[in-house]
């Protein structure tokens, strides 16, 4: 298999880190959600934490983009 | 058509060469240079003619600073105080930056590599600098965690420390990739939209469909520019009160 081939490869299974980034994602805001709905008046001050957490965990799967982006155009 | 990374290129504005090194006035330095004049020019003329009941510009001034003073306050405790400033400023050019980014046909500061490291390097030195300032040798106790087992402690501490030096670059390379990834696709859409709409016939009324995509990541790339400026600041506090409080 030659280089170019494998880049490409390599980037498609990289996309692979960005949907279970996505799942964490969602678990954040499902349990934010499900705080909230039990607690509605504990939810406000909690909204720094989601956002946080929101965006550590986004970073992973934005981090693995850039796996992907590496492949493709720098190596 | 144009690729949509050539949005990231450098144009030299005013060549310059200072011994060898290449110190030209590209377009990322004019709006950085944009970036703080328009932070001053916020602050400022919000805090002229200051009345004891503000009006909308003062109070949005008076808003952002007191969520910073209280986002230190919170994380660092009242040792913190004296890095408000810091913290302030920082914060202030990182969302400024990610904001003006977002203008059409601007370019986007925080979207570069060697920008958003140069922080987070200053960051990470600045912590390193206040830890062993304040605890000496001491300060290797924030890689063992309180009540562990003699026996993991080796594995522990390896990786609190492998975990400690990937700061500066899980830092830098969330606020850069998240600004670059956001711009890719604003840009790619933005393409679709123009190849739709050029093919002429049902597809140019298809063109609607990418348009109104766009327009929502427009208003999600608005959130993300905010919310990655705001977890800058908050990281920064949280290594802040690591190196000053020791605390883990």
């Amino acid at each position: 298999m030659d280089a170019a081939a494998a880049k490409l490869i390599g980037a498609g299974i990289a996309t692979f880190g960005m949907g279970l980034a996505a799942l964490g994602v969602g678990i954040i805001f499902g349990m934010y959600l499900q705080g909230a709905l039990r607690n509605p008046a504990a939810a406000n001050s909690q909204r720094p934490n989601l956002l946080f957490g929101f965006a550590v965990t986004e970073a992973l799967g934005i981090f693995s983009f850039l796996v992907a982006l590496i492949l493709l155009f720098v190596v | 058509m144009a690729s949509p990374l050539e949005q990231f290129e450098l144009h030299k504005l005013v060549t310059a060469d200072v011994m060898g090194y290449d110190v030209s006035f590209t377009n990322s330095a004019m709006f950085m240079v944009v970036t703080v004049v328009l932070v001053g020019l916020f602050l400022v003329l919000g805090m002229r003619n200051a009345k004891l009941v503000p009006g909308r510009w003062q109070t949005a001034v008076e808003s952002t600073h007191e969520f910073v003073v209280g986002m230190v306050d919170e994380n660092i405790g009242p040792n913190g105080r004296k890095y408000v400033p810091f913290i302030f400023s920082l914060f202030m050019f990182v969302l400024f930056a990610n904001l003006i980014g977002l203008i059409p046909f601007a370019f986007t500061t925080t979207s570069h590599l060697a920008v958003t490291f140069a922080f987070a390097s200053f960051i990470f030195l600045l912590c390193l600098v206040i830890g062993f300032a304040r605890h000496g040798f001491h300060f290797f106790s924030l890689f063992v965690p309180p009540q562990t087992p003699v026996v993991l402690l080796p594995l522990i501490v390896l990786i609190e420390m492998i975990s400690f030096l990937t700061r500066p670059l899980t830092l830098s390379v969330r606020l850069f990739a998240n600004m670059t990834a956001g711009h890719i696709l604003l840009k790619v859409f933005a393409g679709f939209i123009i190849s739709l709409g050029l093919a002429g016939g049902i597809w140019s009324a298809v063109a609607v469909l990418p348009m109104a995509m766009n327009i929502a990541l427009y208003a999600l790339e608005l959130l993300v520019s905010v919310v990655q400026a705001y977890v800058f600041a908050l990281l920064t506090c949280v290594y802040l009160n690591d190196s000053i409080n020791l605390s883990h």
